[in-house]
């Protein structure tokens, strides 16, 4: 492998999941602990026709109008979610559940119908995304690597990405107490004269944010996996908030590089000449974490607990 | 003499010599979907007060003080604090909501959760600093759980939870507290924990307004007593409102006689 090769094959793909996971796994650990998880799923679904819709308008594939695209349909599905939830007396749960899969049916048939699909979008890009084709053209080697020139053309997805990720640590770091408060004590931040309400719908759009820009990037699959397994896996090793959130970022990152490189070079060791899909196997390594976690981590591993008890058994009187 | 003139309660000025209660209520209604929880409910607690609200369940209890502070919609009425509108006298509330409203499985130790008592004074976008975690401990050891700072919430009993809310209200220094059934599941040890925090705060100058639902106890804990049941049945000195006939008619059918003559008896 060249340095060329490196820097515009594997390196921008990795930033970009590394970028995705980070951004989807800090907002992650606020949706999981509000009991919200689904609600990434549910946007990463509904921004397939809102997609589809933003190209067949403005008629190219430039992030903007996707963008808005994506957003608007958000915006949309989370009107129809608070409808059916309240007209059909259902869960929210299950109003998402209907919304979601009706939305991201129609992106397919619009897709279908459109000839949109011949531009870069189809379902299986939908799902699966398009990682392995974020390339960085224009760069030779690690010399012009940080010339005005080089940079200039780096993947537009990845540009989006680092901006969102950017703003998304901020926004965290600024409003860490007003966060945290809200979504332990949602009464309590009421009282203190904090807008609870404002703060949720905030939270949401972030995450509509975040969720179209690496859908587009990284597919469903992995949006999903990002929003929910770091959180689940960093709330396993600590009970404080500011430590879950580093390891969830942590998790990403070893998620992000693990998955590609896996993907990228693993079938190599074994012979086989193929690479994996990225984004899944992304997804398959968030998975191990958090499956690693679950048995060992030192509290509430299965393991950990199992001792404890065992401990507590030997330590009663005779 | 002249006839006491009729002041519309929006433009009546507090005197300088008569301080304004520490809460008066208007005509609230609050009502879900078309099932009204709080009907029409006037009310202006005593100055330094530890006041009982009691009546049955579903008598809208914790929903007077959720409207109170704004939390579920209203559909008429008016509250003053101190004389003032809830958002100008925010700072001098404390809120203890119940127990079982949050999920202590959020990853927090007890000093974080009784530091969230320190946001208001703190501020937007400030972080938590050493001194307010240090003042977050003293409120800790002066309910009894300076042992407890470190431990994540979910690891304590329910008793040692409601002492770590009770020390968060602390944490707010405010002049009037609004406690929703602090005595709910408690062990014997955070009751007195509770009574005595109470006292304390009253006998610092302020005013507890606690809902509460063990009627054995009131005339023990508390000196005032509102009765609801949807509608005010009656407020004033325990004393006064503990009777046969008051108790019978916010209850109805659901206290046994005995039950109700026992609890008239000790007030």
């Amino acid at each position: 492998m060249t340095a060329a090769d490196f820097l515009s094959i594997d390196l921008p793909a990795i930033l970009v999941a590394v970028l995705s996971a980070t951004s989807c796994g800090l907002l992650g650990n606020f949706l999981v602990l509000r009991r919200q998880a689904l609600i990434g799923d549910a946007i990463s679904h509904v921004a397939l026709p809102g997609i589809v819709a933003g190209f067949l308008i403005a008629g190219t594939i430039a992030t903007l109008p996707l963008m808005l695209g994506a957003m608007v349909a958000a915006v949309i599905a989370a009107g129809l979610i608070e409808i059916i939830r309240r007209a059909g007396r259902l869960e929210s749960g299950a109003a998402m559940g209907v919304v979601f899969t009706t939305m991201f049916a129609i992106g397919i048939v619009l897709l279908e119908q459109t000839g949109a699909s011949n531009a870069h979008i189809d379902a299986e890009h939908a799902l699966y995304g398009n990682l392995e084709s974020t390339l960085w053209l224009g760069v030779t080697g690690w010399d012009d690597a940080l010339t005005w020139e080089a940079l200039s053309q780096l993947p537009r997805q990845l540009i989006t990405l680092a901006g969102v990720t950017a703003a998304i640590a901020i926004m965290i770091v600024a409003f860490y107490k007003e966060l945290k408060v809200s979504t332990f004590d949602a009464g309590l931040a009421a009282s203190l004269g904090l807008p609870v309400r404002t703060i949720s719908t905030v939270l949401i759009v972030v995450v509509a944010l975040a969720a179209v820009a690496a859908f587009e990037a990284v597919g469903s699959i992995l949006v999903i996996a990002m929003f929910i397994c770091p959180a689940a896996t960093a709330r396993m090793l600590t009970d404080s908030l500011s430590r879950q959130l580093w390891l969830s970022v942590l998790v990403a990152v070893i998620a992000g590089v693990g998955g590609y490189v896996l993907a990228a070079f693993g079938p190599q060791f074994w012979g086989d000449t193929d690479s994996l899909s990225a984004a899944g196997m992304i997804a398959v390594v968030a998975g191990l974490l958090q499956t690693a976690a679950m048995i060992a981590a030192p509290r509430y591993g299965i393991l950990s607990r199992a001792i404890r008890r065992r401990t507590r058994q030997l330590d009663l009187p005779a | 003499m002249n006839p006491p003139r009729l002041i519309p309660f929006e433009t009546r000025q507090p005197r300088n010599e008569i301080a304004p209660s520490p809460l008066s209520i208007r005509g609230l209604t609050v009502a879900y979907d078309d099932k009204p929880a709080v009907w029409d409910l006037d009310y202006d607690a005593p100055d330094r007060g530890l006041i009982a609200v009691i009546g049955p369940n579903g008598a809208g209890k914790s929903t007077m003080i959720k409207a109170m502070l704004g939390l579920v919609p209203t559909l008429a009425g008016d509250v003053r604090v101190f004389g003032s509108t809830l958002r100008q006298a925010r700072r001098r509330i404390a809120y203890i909501p119940q127990r079982t409203s949050v999920d202590w499985d959020f990853p927090a130790s007890a000093e974080d959760v009784v530091a969230m008592g320190l946001y208001g004074e703190i501020g937007w976008c400030r972080p938590v600093r050493r001194r307010h975690r240090e003042a977050a401990r003293s409120y800790l050891d002066r309910v009894g759980m300076a042992d407890f700072a470190g431990r994540q919430i979910g690891q304590l009993s329910g008793g040692q939870q409601q002492r770590v809310f009770l020390a968060r209200a602390l944490a707010q220094k405010a002049d009037l507290y609004l406690m929703d059934e602090p005595f709910a599941g408690v062990d014997a040890a955070t009751e007195r924990a509770i009574v005595n925090v109470m006292r304390e705060v009253r006998d610092a100058g302020a005013t507890v307004l606690c809902v509460h639902h063990d009627l054995q106890t009131v005339a023990d804990y508390f000196d005032h007593a509102l009765i609801l049941n949807v509608h005010a049945i009656a407020h004033g000195a325990v004393d006064d409102v503990l009777t046969e006939e008051l108790l019978q008619r916010a209850y109805g059918g659901r206290l046994a006689e005995t039950e109700i003559r026992a609890i008239a008896g000790s007030a």
